[in-house]
C-alpha cells in the first residue's frame, strides 16, 4: 500500500498526535541544534563552548530562551506597530508548515495503528514546500520594513532578493528530480529512491541544490540579510525578547526544514545507508526515523562547517554567483538530463546516449575553454603600462619593479651627499 | 489511480459541510480584505492585503480540487510578482502615500470605460459557465491525476497558447529591464582605480588616503580638522559633506597649550 493511501486512513486523533509530534520534534530539535552549533563552532575555533548549564551545557539554550522571554519587548517609536508584530508569527509559523509534508519513518504502528510518520501528503508536496518558503518571506521583509530605521530595510531588501534568486536554482534543482521519480509527492520521491539516491545519480542537481539551499536559509557564507559587521542584525534589529526568539526559532527550524528536505529528495528519506536495509525493520519500523534523524543531523553539521570555514560572500558576488553560475549550469543540466530521460524511455539504442553524453561533455569543455581564453585575454589587455619610479619611498606599483626602485632612491641620496 | 487514494478528493458539483464553513469564513475575509487595498493608506498595507487576498484565493483552489493551481498561485502571485511590488514600493518610497497628481492627461475616462468593460467581460463569462450550467467533467479531467491531467493539456492542445503566453511574459520582463536600466558612460571607480589615483598624483601627500579628522581630549566629534606636525589645521581631514555645509569647527580652541606655558 502507498504512504498515500495509508496516511489517507488516518483517523482525525492520529493526525493530530502526528501534528504534535512533529512540532515537538521542531523545537527539541531547534535547542538541541543550537547547542550543536555552539559546541562545534567552539571547537572548531579552539573554544570549549558552552559548558555551565546542565551536563555539556546541554540546556544552555533553554536557559538562553527562558532568559529571552523574561526581556523587556520593546517596539520602536518609528515602527509600524501591526505589522512589526505580524512580522515574527508569520516567520515563526510558516517554518513549521513544511514538515506537514515530510516523511519521518516508513511504515509504524503508532497506538495500534498503522501509518507512517508523515502528517500528510499532497501530489504536490514539493511544491507546496516551495510556496510555504516564498510565505516565509514575507516574515522577513516585513520586519525590515516595518522596523522604521535603514539597516532593518536594508536587511529586508537583502534578505528578499536573496531568497527570490536562490529560490529559483533551488527550483531549478528539484525539476530534475520531479523528472526522473515521476512525481512531486515526497513519499513517492522517497519510494523511488530505494535503488539509487537521486544525490548520486542526480548529482548536479544535488550539489545546486545544497548550494541554495544555505543561501535560502540566510546563513554563513550567505548571510547576508543578517550580516553583523554591515548591518548591525539585519531584518531583526529592532527586535527583542520573545519576537527575537521567533525569529532566531524560525532560522534553526528552517534550517531543520531544508535539510529534511534534502535527506527526502536526494539522500533517500528515511532509508537505511546501502547494506544497512536490515535495520529498518528494528523497533516496528520506528528505527527509520533514526536514520532520518541522523541524515539531518549530517547536513546540519555541513551548515556549521560552513559557518566555522568561510568567510561572508560580498553582495555582488553573491548574485552574480546565484544569476550567472548556479541558474545557467541548472538550466543546461536539466536540458541534458531531460533529453537522456526521453532517450531512456524511447529505449533508444546504448552507443547513441553515450555519444549524445560524450557530445555534452566536449560541449561543455569547448565552452569553457573559449570562456577560460576570453578571460586571459581580456586581462592581457589590462595590464598598466611601465611606469616611472616614484619620488618617494613607497611599496612599487604594479609594473614597476621594487629593486630598480630602490637602486634609483639610493643613487638619487648618494648624489645628494655628493653636492653636500 | 493513485489521485483517489489521496483523501482531499470531495464530491464534485456539492459542496460539502467543510468546504462551506471554509468558504463562509475565508469569503468575508477575502472581500473585505480587497475592499482594504483599495482603501488603506498605506502602500505597503495594501500590498499586504494583497498577499491575503492571494492566499485566500489559493485556499479556494485547494478546496475545489485543484490542488496544483492552489499551490502555483501561492508559489506565483504572493511569491514572486508580491516581492516585486515590495521592492519596487520599498525603492519608490518607504512611506509613500497616494498621490493625487495625475501624470497621464485625460486617462480617467478611457481607464473607467476598460474597467467597465473588463468587469462586464469577467461577470459575463463566469456567469455563463456558473449560472444554470452544473460543473461537469471534473472527474474524467482529473482521472490521471490533477498535475498529470494539466500537463496533458497544456504541453498538447495548449501549448502554443502556452507557448505565446510566456514569450509575452519574458519579453515584458526585458522590457522593464531595458527601461529601467540606465546607461553608464564609464565603469565607477573601483578601489583599486581610485588607489591608483592617488598615486599619480603630484603630490604623494595623499597616497595614503586622507588624514582622520581631530579627536582631542576635549572633543572628539568629526567636524574638527586634525593638526599637521607643523600645528596648521588640515581641512581635507573633514568630511567634504561638512566643508561645503560650513560645519567645522576650528580646532585652536580644543589644542592643548604649548609645553612650555603647560609647565609655567
Amino acid at each position: 500500500m502507498s504512504t498515500a493511501a495509508l496516511l489517507g486512513q488516518d483517523p482525525g486523533w492520529i493526525t493530530l498526535v502526528k501534528g504534535l509530534l512533529v512540532f515537538v520534534f521542531c523545537v527539541v530539535c531547534t535547542l538541541m541544534a543550537i547547542w550543536a552549533e555552539r559546541k562545534v563552532v567552539a571547537r572548531m575555533q579552539m573554544r570549549i563552548g558552552p559548558n555551565r548549564v546542565g551536563k555539556f551545557g546541554l540546556l544552555q539554550s533553554l536557559a538562553d530562551g527562558v532568559k529571552l522571554a523574561l526581556k523587556e519587548d520593546l517596539i520602536p517609536a518609528a515602527a509600524d506597530k501591526v505589522v512589526f508584530i505580524i512580522a515574527p508569527i508569520i516567520s515563526a509559523t510558516t517554518c513549521f508548515m513544511a514538515f506537514a509534508v515530510i516523511p519521518f519513518t516508513g511504515t509504524v504502528t503508532l497506538f495500534g495503528h498503522k501509518t507512517a510518520m508523515q502528517l500528510t501528503d499532497l501530489p504536490v508536496s514539493v511544491l507546496y514546500i516551495l510556496a510555504i518558503a516564498s510565505i516565509g518571506v514575507y516574515g522577513i521583509v516585513l520586519a525590515g520594513w516595518s522596523s522604521g530605521s535603514t539597516y532593518p530595510l536594508l536587511g529586508g531588501l537583502r534578505s528578499s532578493a536573496q531568497v527570490i534568486s536562490y529560490e529559483v536554482a533551488m527550483g531549478l534543482s528539484l525539476v530534475a528530480v520531479f523528472i526522473y521519480s515521476g512525481s512531486m509527492s515526497t513519499s513517492e520521491i522517497v519510494a523511488a529512491q530505494h535503488q539509487w539516491w537521486f544525490s548520486v545519480i542526480l548529482f548536479p542537481s544535488f550539489v545546486i541544490y545544497v548550494i541554495s539551499m544555505v543561501g535560502e536559509t540566510n546563513r554563513a557564507p550567505f548571510d547576508l540579510a543578517e550580516a553583523e559587521g554591515e548591518l548591525v542584525g539585519g531584518f531583526h534589529t529592532e527586535y527583542s525578547s520573545l519576537k527575537f526568539a521567533l525569529f532566531f526559532l524560525a532560522e534553526y527550524v528552517n534550517i531543520v526544514g531544508v535539510s529534511a528536505l534534502a535527506t527526502t529528495l536526494f539522500m533517500g528519506g528515511y532509508h537505511a545507508l546501502p547494506g544497512l536495509t536490515f535495520t529498518e525493520s528494528w523497533l516496528g519500523g520506528w528505527f527509520t526515523l533514526f536514520w532520518f534523524v541522523a541524515k539531518i543531523s549530517a547536513f546540519f553539521f555541513l551548515f556549521i562547517w560552513l559557518r566555522g570555514t568561510l568567510p561572508r560572500l560580498r553582495y555582488d558576488q553573491f548574485m552574480k554567483f546565484g544569476w550567472k553560475v548556479l541558474i545557467p549550469t541548472s538550466l543546461v543540466w536539466i536540458l541534458v538530463l531531460a533529453t537522456l530521460r526521453v532517450m531512456s524511455q524511447r529505449a533508444v539504442s546504448r552507443p547513441l546516449v553515450i555519444g549524445f553524453s560524450i557530445g555534452v561533455v566536449l560541449l561543455v569543455m569547448l565552452a569553457t575553454t573559449l570562456y577560460d581564453r576570453s578571460t586571459e585575454k581580456a586581462k592581457a589587455a589590462n595590464v598598466l603600462p611601465d611606469l616611472p619610479a616614484p619620488r618617494f619611498p613607497v611599496p612599487a606599483l604594479p609594473g614597476q619593479s621594487l629593486i630598480t626602485h630602490v637602486q634609483e632612491i639610493e643613487a638619487e641620496a648618494e648624489m645628494e651627499n655628493h653636492n653636500g | 489511480m493513485l489521485h483517489n487514494s489521496f483523501h482531499f478528493a470531495l464530491t464534485v458539483g456539492r459542496t460539502a459541510t467543510p468546504e462551506a464553513v471554509q468558504f463562509w469564513i475565508l469569503a468575508p475575509l477575502a472581500v473585505i480584505a480587497a475592499l482594504g487595498i483599495l482603501v488603506v493608506k498605506k502602500a505597503v498595507h495594501s500590498a499586504l492585503l494583497m498577499a491575503w487576498v492571494m492566499v485566500t484565493l489559493a485556499i479556494f483552489y485547494i478546496a475545489e480540487d485543484a490542488l496544483f493551481l492552489g499551490i502555483v498561485q501561492i508559489v506565483v502571485y504572493t511569491g514572486a510578482v508580491m516581492m516585486l511590488f515590495l521592492f519596487i514600493l520599498m525603492l519608490v518610497g518607504v512611506d509613500s502615500s497616494e498621490s493625487f497628481v495625475e501624470n497621464l492627461k485625460g486617462q480617467r475616462i478611457p481607464s473607467i470605460l476598460a474597467a467597465i468593460g473588463l468587469g462586464g467581460l469577467m461577470v459575463s463569462l463566469v456567469g455563463r459557465a456558473t449560472v444554470s450550467a452544473p460543473a461537469v467533467g471534473l472527474k474524467d479531467a482529473n482521472s490521471d491525476g490533477n498535475v498529470q491531467g494539466l500537463a496533458k493539456l497544456l504541453f498538447t492542445q495548449y501549448v502554443w497558447a502556452f507557448e505565446v503566453v510566456s514569450a509575452l511574459l519574458i519579453t515584458a520582463a526585458l522590457g522593464a529591464m531595458v527601461l529601467a536600466h540606465s546607461q553608464k558612460i564609464r565603469s565607477p571607480f573601483a578601489q583599486r582605480d581610485l588607489s591608483i589615483a592617488r598615486f599619480r598624483k603630484d603630490s604623494m601627500a595623499e597616497a595614503a588616503g586622507l588624514p582622520a579628522p581631530g579627536v582631542y581630549a576635549r572633543h572628539n566629534a568629526v567636524d574638527v580638522p586634525a593638526l599637521l606636525p607643523d600645528g596648521s589645521p588640515a581641512p581635507t581631514s573633514v568630511s567634504q559633506t561638512l566643508r561645503s555645509r560650513g560645519d567645522i569647527i576650528t580646532s585652536s580652541g580644543f589644542a592643548l597649550e604649548s609645553i612650555e606655558e603647560q609647565e609655567d
